[in-house]
C-alpha cells in the first residue's frame, strides 16, 4: 500500500543526494533534464569500454596464447590461437570489404550481409508485431478472468520449453495447406510466425504483471468512481503497466530476431541472415574472416530492434514517472 | 438489501443534489460483517452496528486496531458489503449512492496517479464522469487554490511532499462537490506538525463546503478537534462502545486556539477513558446513544 511514497522517496533522494523536504522540489524539477543525460552518457561510455575490452582480450590471447590452446585433462578449455580458429579483428573487418566470392559479379561482403540483415529485420518486425498483439491479448484475457489465468498461464510457460527446430517443420507443413483466393502461404510467413512464438512470451508475462500492478488503493478508487473494467483498463491499468511493458517489448524484439534467424535455418529460407550464417560457416576452413560477417549482421539487427523499442519508450516517458532509473 | 437497477449512467446526478435536512447523510442499521475464515466460524469485524450521520455533520470513528472502523467506512463506500444489516447513504442503498457519486473519498495513502499532474489528478473523477474540459479546468483550479497548492498545479506527485500529496487527494475527493466525505485515516502517514496544519485546513474546508464527513482515525486529539461526534468502537467483535458529543461549536469557529481550550481537554479525556475501557463506562450502552448524566458533555 505505501507504494506512492515509497516510489517517490528514493527518487528524490537519489537525484538530490540529500533527503530533501518539500523545499527542494524546485531544485529537483530543474535538475531533471541534465541529470537524465549524464548517467546515460556514462552508461554508453561503459558499454563502449566493455566492447573494447573484449576486443583487447581477443587480440591479446591470439598474440600470447599457446598455439594448441589450453588443454586440461584432454579437454580443450581455451581455443587454439591459429589464424583459422581465431582470426584477427582486422581480418574480420577487411573481409567485409572484399567480394563475397571470386566471381566477377560478386557484391562486397558487407552489402550481401546488409541485404540479408534487412530481410531478416523485416521478418522479425512482422513476428514482433504478431507476438506483441497475441501477448497483449492473452494478458488482457488473463487479467479480466481469473479462470483464464489459471487455464492459460501454465501453457504459456510450457510453450517456451518446446524447441524452435521442433515446431518449424510443423508450421511449414500447416502453412503449405493454407490457400484461399489469391493468398498463398509463403515460407517467410512461417519464419515470422515462429519468431512471434518466441516474442509473445515476454509480452504476455510482462503485461500480465503490469496490468496487475496498480495498488489496491487505486483499484478501490476506480471502484468508488463506479467506472467499468474497460475504463479502469484505459485510465489505470494500461498506464500503470508501461513500466513493465517496455522491457518486455525490448525482450520480445530481441527474441523475434533470434527466432527469425533460427527459423530461417530450420525452414531453409533463402535471403536472410540465418541462411548466410550457415552458408558462410562452410567457408571457415580457408576464409576465416567470412563467417563473422553475418554474425555482426545479426548483432546489428538485434541492436536496431532494441533501439526501436527504446524510441517507443521515449513517447511514454510520462507513464514511467516514479520508476527508479539508474 | 434491495437489488437495484444499475443501468443508471454513472455521474449523471450531480452529487450535491440531495436535499439537506430531512434525509440523513449516512444511516447504518444493525450492520454485521463477518470475514470468512478457512477454519472455524470466521472473524466478526463488525457486530450489529447502527449509526446515523446528519447532513453536514462531522463524525469520527475511533478505536483500537481491529475494531472494524475501516470496515465500517468501506461498507458505507460500498467497497464491501455487509453480511447482514443495511447501509443507506442519503436514503439510497450504498451501492446506488456510489453509482450516483454521492460521496468523495480519501484514503491513508494519497493514491495519486503518478503520471498525472496535480491538476490532472484532481480532474480525474470529473474526466471519468464526462464533465466538459473547460468546467473541469475551472473546478480544478478552484480546488487547487482551496488546498493552497496554486504554485504546484503542473507538478507531478513525485515532486510533492507527503502532506502536499494528501492535500491533492483531499482536493480530488471534493472535485464533484459531494455532500458526504469519507476519509480513512487521511493524515495517518503524516508527521505531527503537518498533521495539525492539515486538520486546521480540513476544518476550514468543511466549513466552506458544508459536507458531512465520516472520518476514521487513530488519534484522539484529531477526532476531538475535528468532530461534532466521536464514535468510540471496541474490538472483537467490532461494535460501538459509545458516542461522545463534542460541543466545541461550529466548524467555522474552530481554530488553533481550540487545542488549548478546556472543553477540548474535557472531551479528550472523555474519549480516552472510553477507549481504555474504564469501569465508569463498563455498562455504557452499546448503541449510538449519547452518554448522559455524570459523563455528559459540558456546555458552554
Amino acid at each position: 500500500m505505501p507504494a506512492t511514497r515509497e516510489r517517490s522517496a528514493p527518487l528524490t533522494r537519489g537525484t538530490l543526494g540529500v533527503p530533501g523536504p518539500s523545499g527542494a522540489v524546485g531544485v529537483r524539477a530543474r535538475s531533471r533534464g541534465s541529470a537524465g543525460l549524464h548517467p546515460r552518457l556514462r552508461a554508453g561510455l561503459f558499454g563502449l569500454a566493455g566492447v573494447l575490452l573484449l576486443a583487447l582480450i581477443w587480440e591479446l590471447y591470439t598474440a600470447f596464447g599457446p598455439a594448441d590452446g589450453v588443454v586440461i585433462g584432454g579437454v580443450t578449455v581455451l581455443p587454439r590461437t591459429t589464424a583459422l580458429a581465431m582470426p584477427h579483428l582486422s581480418v574480420m573487418f577487411e573481409r567485409l570489404f572484399e567480394p563475397v566470392t571470386g566471381a566477377a559479379s560478386a557484391l562486397p561482403l558487407w552489402q550481401a550481409v546488409l541485404a540479408g540483415s534487412l530481410f531478416t529485420l523485416g521478418i522479425a518486425a512482422v513476428g514482433w508485431l504478431i507476438g506483441v498483439t497475441v501477448g497483449l491479448a492473452l494478458a488482457l484475457l488473463m487479467q479480466r478472468f481469473r479462470l483464464a489465468e489459471s487455464a492459460i498461464l501454465p501453457w504459456i510457460i510450457l510453450s517456451q520449453t518446446v524447441p524452435l527446430i521442433a515446431i518449424a517443420p510443423l508450421v511449414r507443413r500447416w502453412g503449405a495447406q493454407i490457400q484461399f483466393g489469391e493468398f498463398t502461404w509463403e515460407s517467410w510467413m512461417s519464419v515470422a510466425l515462429i519468431a512471434s512464438y518466441l516474442a509473445f512470451f515476454p509480452v504476455s508475462i510482462g503485461a500480465l504483471r503490469g496490468l496487475g500492478s496498480p495498488d489496491a488503493n487505486h483499484v478501490d478508487l476506480m471502484h468508488c468512481y463506479a467506472i467499468g473494467w474497460w475504463k479502469t483498463l484505459w485510465r489505470l491499468r494500461l498506464p500503470a503497466s508501461v513500466g513493465y511493458l517496455l522491457p518486455a517489448l525490448r525482450l520480445a524484439a530481441v527474441s523475434a530476431v533470434i527466432g527469425s534467424v533460427v527459423a530461417e535455418v530450420s525452414i531453409g529460407l533463402r535471403g536472410g541472415i540465418g541462411r548466410l550464417i550457415v552458408e558462410y560457416a562452410g567457408a571457415a576452413g580457408n576464409d576465416p574472416g567470412k563467417p563473422w560477417a553475418p554474425i555482426f549482421g545479426s548483432i546489428l539487427v538485434g541492436l536496431i530492434a532494441a533501439g526501436f523499442v527504446g524510441l517507443i519508450g521515449l513517447f511514454f516517458r510520462r507513464f514511467r514517472r516514479g520508476e527508479v532509473t539508474e | 438489501m434491495t437489488n437495484l437497477n444499475s443501468s443508471m449512467p454513472a455521474g449523471s446526478v450531480p452529487a450535491g443534489s440531495v436535499p439537506a435536512g430531512s434525509v440523513p447523510a449516512v444511516s447504518v442499521h444493525g450492520v454485521s460483517r463477518v470475514f470468512a475464515a478457512r477454519k472455524g466460524p470466521g472473524v466478526a469485524a463488525l457486530n450489529d452496528v447502527s449509526l446515523t450521520v446528519a447532513p453536514g455533520e462531522f463524525v469520527s470513528l475511533i478505536g483500537p486496531s481491529g475494531c472494524g472502523k475501516s470496515t465500517l467506512l468501506r461498507l458505507i463506500a460500498d467497497l464491501d458489503t455487509p453480511t447482514s444489516g443495511s447501509v443507506e447513504v442519503f436514503g439510497k442503498p450504498a451501492r446506488q449512492a456510489r453509482i450516483d457519486q454521492d460521496y468523495g473519498i480519501a484514503f491513508q495513502q494519497a493514491g495519486l496517479l503518478p503520471w498525472r499532474t496535480v491538476a490532472g489528478n484532481i480532474e480525474l473523477p470529473l474526466e471519468l464522469h464526462g464533465v466538459a474540459k473547460a468546467t473541469r479546468r475551472r473546478r480544478a483550479a478552484d480546488l487547487i487554490a482551496l488546498v493552497g497548492l496554486a504554485d504546484f498545479a503542473s507538478h507531478y506527485p513525485d515532486q510533492l511532499s507527503g502532506g502536499m500529496q494528501q492535500r491533492v487527494a483531499i482536493a480530488r475527493s471534493l472535485a464533484e462537490s459531494p455532500s458526504l466525505l469519507l476519509m480513512d485515516e487521511p493524515f495517518g502517514a503524516l508527521d505531527e506538525m503537518t498533521r495539525e496544519r492539515m486538520q486546521n485546513e480540513l476544518v476550514r474546508i468543511c466549513a466552506e463546503t458544508k459536507a458531512a464527513v465520516v472520518f476514521v482515525t487513530h488519534s484522539i486529539p484529531e477526532a476531538v478537534f475535528l468532530s461534532n461526534r466521536v464514535v468510540v468502537l471496541e474490538a472483537r467483535p467490532g461494535r460501538i462502545r459509545s458516542v461522545v458529543d463534542v460541543s466545541l461549536g461550529e466548524m467555522s469557529g474552530r481554530n488553533e486556539d481550540l487545542r488549548e481550550d478546556a472543553g477540548f481537554f474535557h472531551s479528550l479525556s472523555q474519549v480516552r477513558d472510553l477507549l481504555h475501557g474504564t469501569e465508569v463506562d463498563a455498562n455504557a450502552p452499546r448503541t449510538n446513544a449519547i452518554p448522559t448524566g455524570a459523563r455528559g458533555v459540558e456546555t458552554r
